[in-house]
């Protein structure tokens, strides 16, 4: 279990003051000019070093993205931190940027000036509204105070900017972000090329998360082996969970990478409602990712290599439990549903195959299929997989292959017992 | 750097910066598609294109990648790409399936059947049935104006029509609104499409959501004959096809022309035909105690040469008009050299063109081609929009590349690109050239810089001074050029022009020209009067002359004539044209013209014969004969001939003053512009609706 001297997010709970005083008591805004003052490259190096991978989901190593910025480029680079938090189950963005700002706001000022950026523009989701007035105020207080903006205390001129969106999920993914910063349709972007060559208004850009923005400040204060030496090889530091669904008391919580998923959910969110045993299910890291049957939680440890073994995805670390009750068919097919609406319908294959899909599943809740069914869907996802623009498509089909990875035989039995309960009756 | 490339284990080498599906087909590898078009900007929506990089996790979207997107090999082996795999026929079938689950099967009713990219392409890279057993979705259908029919339910989402218009016509209408399933293409308020150039995304659209409305269950693909012809409702000469069923003209498509106007065409082009098939003059016709009556040609020539017989020569007057073919103006001339008339003219009243100036001084000399080099251009008394809207777009295509500056003296108007706007008439061009305006100083820095002098600058008393002016421009523009780029540029309106002043169809040793006869006309000096084709004169100003019309619509000059001989329309008949950068093409005979109307050169041997004059030739072939030794630019079919801006000097010292009124345009409606189009009751039908958007304000007056 994470010691209480090694969280990064001391206020998660909004228990003590957002504002700049409260920060800086618990240390923000400490020495930050002296992190400065060694370079663009050495705040790079120590992220590399740290072995932090992006948060958002993918878990792409954070300092390798930041170190593909050009160094010498004439055109303005920028720093977009993706606040658009739609995933369901996800929800520590919204506590960071409302609880602890200030530490997102030094982040971003960090983050920037490694990739040699004066702008940052932070999207939030449009639902957010107070955490975007709260955040607001936070990047005020620190204009206030001189530590960003123009000439500021740092010596490394920074603006930032707080866009909100207008609330579409797909707006998350992040070249339509920065179609949707650039007062376009949110649609994602064909990669190549990518962010960092071409992105914000044709200029190098890098697309973060607000947690991999918010723990660099603590990253470079404590040192990078101090992170390295949290969580698993490959999986270092903290990082903010989310439990919700069937536990007695869900929450947001900072734990060590890697740590057991049992102990996670006994621990902090009071375990499963009804006991381990009553444990049906767990989707590890929001909805995009595949379900994991209760088989084969006992032992799993929450971090993006162990996860991805199992055939599933640490994603944001949003876990939601399922247990005995849940009608897991019909959970996955509000997932479908889901991605079928926050399709952009932009590519072919999400377009039309989100709805097929969500389709076949309203069938499969009632078992009004046929057995082939099953396997023709499985077909279909892996028909849209890694054929779209974005990972939209992938995300609207992994969950369905979990389930039927995992609970075929449930849906063969719900199939008979919609067959028995319709058989037409002999002239 | 060429790279290289094994595509379906070809060894390949290609230039830096073409996508990899270029590169496939280089390789001879096909590549199904549907939302990329070379014309257009790179979508990537449609996933038809999916290929097979070996080191790629993912099958990629070929249209969107560059090889140099390519990530090298460790060990600096050429990329290995699979076109043909079992992992990208995976990937087609699937996408196939995609598009054909909401697609609605209603080939049979569907006019696009027989030249349908979805047919053709599920024919060859789908699977033979679908496993989809959901409702099919169903989309409203949006009006948007008379020339497109809309049945949105087969639309695929590829958004053809929507980067077509936003890029290439320059008319921000067309969008993809909604999300997901629900996506739509629609006009946002179901607004009718006024762009001169809407119709192509009917050409565009590879399914059969957008149809031409007028053509709607006419007839099916297969059952036309297609004639590759060449356009005269302007005079960029677009090269079109024109399919025919039987006697009638069924529609009209383009053709490509890099040259000229790449597969785009104007709705007027595509949408005229109708007009070919009402109003037509399909028998001779003479004035008996004031009404025209029937006649056969023995008596309708009888009484042309009667009076041509009557009359000495020099009160004999030929006027050709907008749409006749070098052939017919030849045969005429020379008609009329052995009459001993000397007052023949091809132009429009008060044109100030003259063939003693040199031939580049009634050129596009810079060619249409050249646009796309140009860095600086002056419109000057034109609206190429409206006169020539497909060189309007080239010059857009330019524009949107960057880099382009376009100033414009003369009525203000929206041109589809940004341009700085001169002034309305002389003075304007006064002091750009006398260099005082800052425009003058963009020429002179340009390395290829256009001047483009429209008809409202040439045509209109006085004109020869403006002319020299817009030459003393050209001259200042053109020092410090790139080399072999010329500056000065007549954009005509008139498909007939060139040709006419090429083979010197205009007042012989002291003749009189088109405006110089009509008053003589009035004032009863002229006994008769020849107009081949000539509508777009004052007819009530002729006086008492004896009109003869030979042509092919009930028009202005049929109404007025005292003979009427009926000619063939430019489907009808091949004939030479030569475009206003002075490109010879030669339209081909699609069909016979109506009833007893005879191919117009035709006409006139018989005439000549009745005069005792008969001219020399009994065929097409022996009077082509004739005309190319006359003229042998005419010869060279898609040949521009000599061209360049040797007549600036000439053009330079042109006497005259031309007063300061202010430029007015020639074309005011866009749709009406001719016979034929006048005839058309589509281009009534969207005259009369962009007057009704002018007058409730959707649309500004200059558009």
């Amino acid at each position: 279990m994470l010691a209480d001297q090694d969280r990064i997010f001391k206020n998660v709970y909004g228990f003590q003051d957002w504002g700049l005083t409260g920060a800086k008591a618990r240390g923000a805004w400490d020495n930050t000019k002296s992190f400065i003052d060694q370079g663009h490259d050495w705040i790079i190096e120590q992220v590399k070093a740290s072995g932090l991978r992006g948060r958002g989901g993918a878990g792409f190593p954070t300092g390798l993205k930041w170190s593909f910025m050009p160094k010498d480029d004439p055109r303005p680079s920028y720093l977009v931190i993706n606040a658009d938090e739609s995933e369901p189950g996800s929800c520590k963005d919204r506590e960071i940027t409302r609880h602890d700002p200030h530490l997102l706001v030094e982040g971003a000022l960090l983050a920037s000036f490694a990739m040699r950026a004066h702008t940052c523009y932070v999207y939030f989701r449009g639902e957010f509204i107070r955490e975007r007035e709260r955040f607001q105020a936070a990047v005020q207080q620190a204009y206030d105070a001189k530590l960003i903006g123009k000439n500021n205390v740092h010596g490394w001129d920074f603006d930032l900017y707080v866009h909100h969106g207008a609330g579409a999920y797909i707006c998350g993914e992040e070249t339509a972000l920065l179609e949707s910063l650039e007062g376009k349709k949110g649609q994602p972007r064909l990669k190549p090329p990518f962010p960092a060559g071409c992105g914000l208004y044709g200029a190098p850009t890098t697309v973060n998360n607000v947690e991999s923005i918010a723990v660099v400040p603590d990253i470079l204060r404590r040192g990078a082996t101090w992170f390295a030496g949290l969580g698993k090889p490959n999986n270092t530091g903290t990082k903010l969970f989310q439990i919700s669904g069937h536990v007695e008391n869900p929450c947001v919580v900072e734990e060590e990478m890697g740590i057991p998923m049992r102990e996670l959910i006994e621990k902090h969110a009071g375990g499963v409602r009804g006991g381990w045993d009553n444990l049906k299910a767990v989707i590890p890291g929001g909805s995009s990712v595949p379900c994991i049957p209760a088989s084969e939680c006992d032992d799993l440890t929450m971090d993006f290599d162990t996860l991805s073994k199992a055939k599933s995805g640490l994603g944001t670390a949003a876990l939601i439990v399922m247990d005995q009750s849940t009608d897991i068919v019909k959970a996955i097919s509000r997932i479908s549903y889901f991605y079928k609406h926050e399709s952009c319908g932009q590519c072919t294959p999400c377009r039309e195959g989100t709805g097929w899909m969500w389709r076949v599943m309203e069938r499969l809740v009632k078992g009004e299929a046929d057995k082939s069914e099953i396997d023709m869907l499985w077909d279909v996802t892996k028909q849209v997989e890694g054929h779209t623009i974005c990972a939209l498509g992938d995300a609207a089909a992994w969950p369905i292959q979990g389930l039927i990875r995992h609970f075929r035989p449930e849906l063969e039995a719900r199939i008979d017992a919609y067959k028995a309960a319709h058989i037409e009756a002999a002239e | 750097m060429p790279k290289k490339l094994i595509v379906d284990g070809n060894e390949i080498e290609v230039e830096d910066g073409i996508t990899l599906l270029q590169a496939c087909e280089m390789a001879g590898a096909e590549i199904p598609r549907f939302c990329y078009h070379e014309r257009l900007s790179i979508a990537g929506n449609c996933r038809m294109c999916l290929i097979e990089v070996e080191g790629a996790p993912k099958p990629v979207a070929s249209c969107a990648q560059t090889v140099n997107d390519l990530r090298p090999n460790r060990d600096g082996s050429p990329n290995v790409i699979h076109t043909k795999s079992p992992t990208v026929k995976k990937a087609r079938e699937g996408v196939m399936e995609f598009l054909l689950i909401n697609h609605p099967l209603d080939c049979p009713i569907c006019d696009q059947g027989g030249e349908c990219d979805l047919q053709d392409q599920a024919m060859a890279y789908g699977i033979g049935g679908s496993r989809y057993h959901e409702n099919k979705r169903a989309v409203e259908d949006k009006y948007i104006g008379p020339l497109i029919k809309t049945i949105m339910t087969r639309c695929i989402h590829c958004t053809r029509c929507v980067r077509y218009m936003t890029e290439i016509a320059g008319v921000e209408e067309l969008g993809l609104a909604g999300r997901g399933e629900d996506a739509e293409i629609t006009t946002y308020l179901e607004n009718g499409i006024l762009s001169e150039m809407s119709a192509n995304v009917i050409d565009l659209c590879p399914v059969g959501a957008l149809t031409h409305r007028p053509w709607a269950h006419h007839a099916r693909p297969w059952e036309l004959k297609k004639t590759e012809s060449i356009d005269v409702m302007d005079a960029v000469g677009s090269n079109i096809r024109v399919d025919t069923r039987g006697a009638e003209v069924m529609r009209i498509l383009p053709r490509n022309n890099d040259a000229v106007n790449e597969e785009w065409i104007s709705d007027k082009t595509r949408h005229v035909c109708d007009g070919l098939k009402t109003q037509r003059l399909d028998q001779p016709y003479l004035r008996k105690d004031g009404r025209l009556v029937p006649v056969s040609w023995d008596e309708a020539l009888g009484a042309v040469a009667e009076n041509l017989a009557n009359a000495s020569g020099d009160k004999i007057g030929a006027i050709a008009g907008d749409l006749a073919g070098a052939e017919e103006m030849f045969a005429l001339k020379e008609l009329m050299a052995s009459l001993g008339v000397n007052n023949i003219d091809c132009r429009a009243p008060n044109e100030a063109l003259d063939p003693s100036n040199g031939r580049s001084s009634y050129l596009f000399n810079s060619t249409i081609e050249g646009i796309d080099r140009a860095d600086a251009i002056l419109l000057i008394g034109t609206n190429p929009r409206l006169e020539a809207p497909v060189l309007n777009a080239r010059i857009r295509k330019r524009w949107r590349a960057g880099g382009l500056s376009v100033g414009l003296i003369g009525e203000a108007a929206d041109l589809t690109y940004a341009h700085e706007y001169i002034g309305a008439g002389p003075d304007a061009l006064a002091s750009v050239a006398s260099g005082r305006h800052m425009f003058a100083g963009i020429l002179r820095q340009a390395k290829a810089p256009m001047i483009i002098v429209g008809s409202a600058l040439y045509a209109r008393p006085g004109a020869s001074a403006l002319l020299a002016q817009a030459a003393k421009i050209a001259q200042a523009a053109g020092s410090g050029i790139e080399p072999g780029h010329a500056v000065f540029n007549v954009l005509h309106t008139a498909a007939a022009r060139v040709a006419g002043l090429d083979l010197g169809f205009v007042p012989t040793s002291g003749g009189l020209d088109t405006s110089a006869m009509i008053s003589a006309a009035g004032s009863n000096n002229l006994d008769v009067v020849y107009l081949l084709g000539a509508d777009e004169i004052d007819m009530s100003a002729l006086g008492n002359a004896f009109v003869i019309y030979q042509g092919t619509h009930g028009d202005a000059g049929a109404h007025r004539a005292d003979v009427i001989l009926p000619g063939a329309a430019y489907t009808e008949k091949s004939a030479i044209y030569a475009n206003t950068e002075g490109r010879v093409q030669m339209t081909q005979k699609a069909i016979f013209p109506p009833g007893q109307a005879k191919e117009d050169w035709t006409v006139i041997r018989a005439l000549s014969q009745r005069l005792g004059k008969t001219l020399p030739f009994d065929s097409l072939q022996q009077l082509r004969a004739k005309l190319f030794q006359a003229t042998p630019n005419l010869q060279r079919i898609d040949d521009i001939g000599p061209h360049g801006d040797d007549c600036l000097g000439q053009l330079a010292n042109l006497p005259g003053s031309a007063g300061d009124q202010p430029f007015v345009n020639r074309i005011t409606d866009f749709y009406l512009t001719n016979p034929i189009s006048r005839a058309s009751a589509i281009m009534a039908e969207l005259s009369a609706l962009k007057a009704q958007k002018q007058a409730t304000g959707q649309l500004r007056a200059a558009e």
